[in-house]
């Protein structure tokens, strides 16, 4: 086992701080030689990463008879298999565009409600006096870890009752109430910190409760709102149990829409493959335009 | 452990301060009610009330009416398919955040001096991004059973191809009229003798010409070769019919490749391989020997793993879930590495110690910290893993590969659903989670006295 020393010993810092003279010359070539097998073996592990990947994006782009006859690594040597035909084929059905319509419809709002009540509620907690506001926040910071599961069976009786039990609001309150927990504790942290000047010399400007809410704490609190944001939007779009449960024929999303094609698979990749890939364009393309909250959010959010 | 991870995070989130703030300014209650009520109406109905629901429900049996106590909690263990649930979800608690855990730190402490190691990050935290539906059907994909679609057993057979010797002609089996008769073990040996001079012919039948791997040519009647046996081995059947049976006629095929012993008294006395033409030659010494045809020849092809069988499908799913979250392992583990003080690794090595001892003995405990908060959100996270499994896990083995969360759908959901056991269930996954919720609440209570 080399491997975990080289980094520890090539590199621009351990020049600054380097050993006795005469050690440096032989660790140098020993890590320009492991240095090489470092790169290697690292871009070993990222094909072995993305392969997975290209080879759904690979098999969504050829059609039924070429998926059936030979791997989808042959579109490398026979470029001409490459058809869009599953894509317009899956697209023309109004199964898939209903459902893409309904991940749009329960996500957007599911986000923004999220946000929305999140902050005020994170701004109370922040800077507003009340009688057992700590013990109120420690209910909050306690509900973070709350397994979606617990939740189903009670909800869809609840949901029933209330006569939203396979409807788009249904999917959508049942995701704000468990992003609730969230987005209250990384925004109340967040307020937190905004320097007590700045809303005091706005409540001397004679600003409300809600002018200091809409014009200091919400501008402030930008990134912490983003990386929300981020978070929930990629959890709900991304979900499939919640769906899976509270949603109908008519307002399920792609997530339950595909899972219904997996029950009959080796036959439709042709199907699976496409519509997986229209399912992730979204997340991959939030992944990649907003990396920075992303990573924050996800890594504040994993605990969920 | 959440503010730990939210600090981890970066700088959007960070833990306030403490001490007591008052508010701005004399606030009056009922605005701060206002503000808060709608949260608190939500995760009251939501949250909190569910679980009262569901604890109380928990206590009665499938259909609500009989009160059963503790019952449901006995059947999660007494019953078949919960008690595979536990198991496996006890194996997937136990296996997949070590492991998920263990890549990171390999990546996070390998790519720390890498230049591009940005890019590397990107390529490997990339799966944190997409649904875990979507990963289930990529992974379905690579763990299609045929090698011509899956690209593990692509691997795994031509791995295996490589180092054990396939048979190109799985299929084929002697004509009728040939002195070819099966000797056992998958193997055809001649009824009679060779003789040098006197070219053997050895016809096969059972592929179709148009079926022959490898495409080859056209089969020709040996020659007499001097002193060694000659022969040929051929396809004795072409499309459209006509020739004669035991003849090489124009436009048969010939079968290069397969392997002719000649057997004397049970011993092989030589062996030599159909070229391209179907004709082969061996030494003298095969003179009056049997001819021989080895099982090897015709074996059944290696078709690779079956990934999603019984006995690998979970092993292959927790792979799956590796592949998603080690990037999430990576990025806080290489957070951590990076408040490290290096002055503590140069003392070390200054002491003497080599890289390997280094790392094991100042970097390892230097991270702790990090590294359990990664080992414990894993654990949360894979304590509830459900869409993995209903996705990748094929109907038939979907038993096998059952969890405590899936099994909570399936008893709800499924033909003959119990609510009660479903609501067991369910309790007994918040009862899991449970010290994390209290190490928070500690957490928290700390940082305000202090």
């Amino acid at each position: 086992m080399t491997a975990p020393s080289v980094p520890l010993k090539a590199g621009p810092r351990t020049a600054e701080t380097a050993g006795p003279p005469g050690r440096s010359l032989v660790s140098r070539l020993a890590s320009g030689a492991s240095g090489g097998v470092l790169r290697v073996f690292l871009i070993l592990v990222a094909l072995l990463w993305v392969t997975p990947t290209v080879g759904l994006l690979a098999s969504s782009f050829r059609d039924p008879t070429d998926i059936a006859d030979s791997g989808w690594w042959d579109v490398f040597s026979k470029p001409s298999q490459l058809t869009t035909e599953s894509y317009s084929t899956l697209l023309g059905k109004e199964v898939i565009t209903d459902s893409l319509l309904n991940t749009i419809y329960i996500t957007v709002p599911a986000t923004l409600i999220v946000i929305v009540i999140g902050s005020m509620a994170g701004y109370a907690f922040a800077w507003m006096d009340f009688k057992g506001r700590d013990w109120w926040f420690l209910a909050v910071v306690a509900l973070l870890v709350v397994p979606v599961q617990i939740a189903l069976i009670p909800m869809s009786d609840l949901f029933g009752d209330l006569g939203i039990f396979g409807s788009i609001t249904g999917v959508v309150l049942f995701h704000v109430g468990f992003g609730l927990p969230f987005a209250i504790f990384l925004l109340r942290n967040f307020f937190a910190e905004i320097p007590r000047e700045l809303l005091e010399a706005a409540r001397l400007d004679g600003a409300g409760e809600i002018r200091l809410f809409t014009t200091v704490i919400l501008p402030l609190g930008g990134p912490a709102i983003a990386s929300l944001g981020i978070f929930q939007f990629l959890w709900v779009w991304n979900d499939m149990l919640v769906a899976l449960v509270f949603s109908d024929s008519d307002s399920r999303p792609l997530t339950v829409a595909l899972t219904e094609q997996t029950r009959q698979f080796s036959g439709n990749i042709e199907t699976l493959a496409p519509g997986a890939f229209i399912s992730m364009v979204i997340p991959l393309a939030v992944f990649f335009a907003f990396q920075r909250q992303f990573v924050s959010g996800v890594m504040a959010g994993a605990v969920k | 452990m959440a503010s730990q991870l939210a600090t981890a995070g970066g700088p959007a989130n960070p833990v306030p301060p403490a001490g007591k703030r008052k508010s701005v300014m004399g606030t009056r209650p009922w605005v701060a009610g206002l503000f808060l009520l709608p949260a608190i109406v939500l995760l009251g109905a939501l949250v909190v009330y569910p679980i009262g629901y569901s604890v109380w429900r928990s206590l009665y049996d499938a259909d609500g009416s009989g009160f059963v106590g503790l019952g449901n909690y006995g059947d999660l263990f007494s019953d078949d398919a919960t008690f595979t649930a536990v198991k496996n979800t006890a194996i997937w608690v136990a296996v997949a955040p070590a492991l998920v855990t263990g890549l990171g730190l390999i990546f996070a402490v390998l790519t720390e001096r890498v230049r591009w190691s940005t890019a590397f990050k990107l390529v490997i935290f990339m799966p944190m991004a997409i649904s875990m539906l979507a990963a289930g059907i990529i992974f379905r994909l690579v763990y299609e059973a045929d090698p011509d679609q899956g690209v593990a057993n692509a691997v795994v057979v031509g791995v295996h191809d490589t180092f054990a010797e396939s048979s190109v002609y799985p299929k084929a089996r002697p004509s009728a009229v040939s002195d070819l008769k099966a000797s056992g073990g998958g193997s055809f040996t001649s009824t009679g003798t060779v003789r040098a001079g006197s070219p053997a012919l050895l016809p096969l039948v059972g592929i179709a010409p148009n079926k022959v791997p490898g495409s080859p040519g056209d089969a020709k009647a040996a020659e007499s070769s001097g002193d060694g046996v000659s022969g040929t081995v051929w396809l004795d059947f072409k499309l459209g019919g006509g020739g004669a049976k035991g003849a090489v006629d124009a436009g048969e095929k010939a079968l290069p490749g397969i392997e002719v012993e000649a057997v004397r008294d049970g011993k092989v006395v030589a062996s030599a391989k159909a070229g391209d033409d179907g004709t082969f030659t061996l030494p003298a010494s095969a003179d009056g020997a049997q001819l021989r045809l080895p099982a090897s020849n015709f074996a059944a092809a290696y078709n690779g793993v079956d990934w999603l069988g019984p006995s690998l499908v979970t092993p292959a799913i927790i792979g799956a879930y590796a592949w998603m979250w080690a990037g999430f392992a990576m990025v806080l583990i290489a957070a951590g590495l990076a408040g490290v003080d290096r002055n503590l690794l140069e003392a070390a090595r200054v002491d003497g110690a080599n890289e390997w001892q280094v790392f094991r003995r100042v970097t390892i405990p230097l991270l702790a910290p990090v590294l359990v908060v990664v080992l414990i959100t894993l654990m949360i996270n894979v304590m509830k893993i459900f869409d993995l499994i209903y996705i990748i896990a094929p109907q038939p083995t979907q038993d096998e590969a059952n969890v405590l969360a899936l099994q909570l759908y399936n008893s709800y959901t499924g033909g003959g659903g119990n609510l009660g056991l479903a609501s067991a269930i369910g309790v007994v996954l918040l009862l899991l989670v449970m010290p994390v919720m209290i190490v928070n609440i500690r957490r928290l209570r700390r940082e305000r006295r202090r």
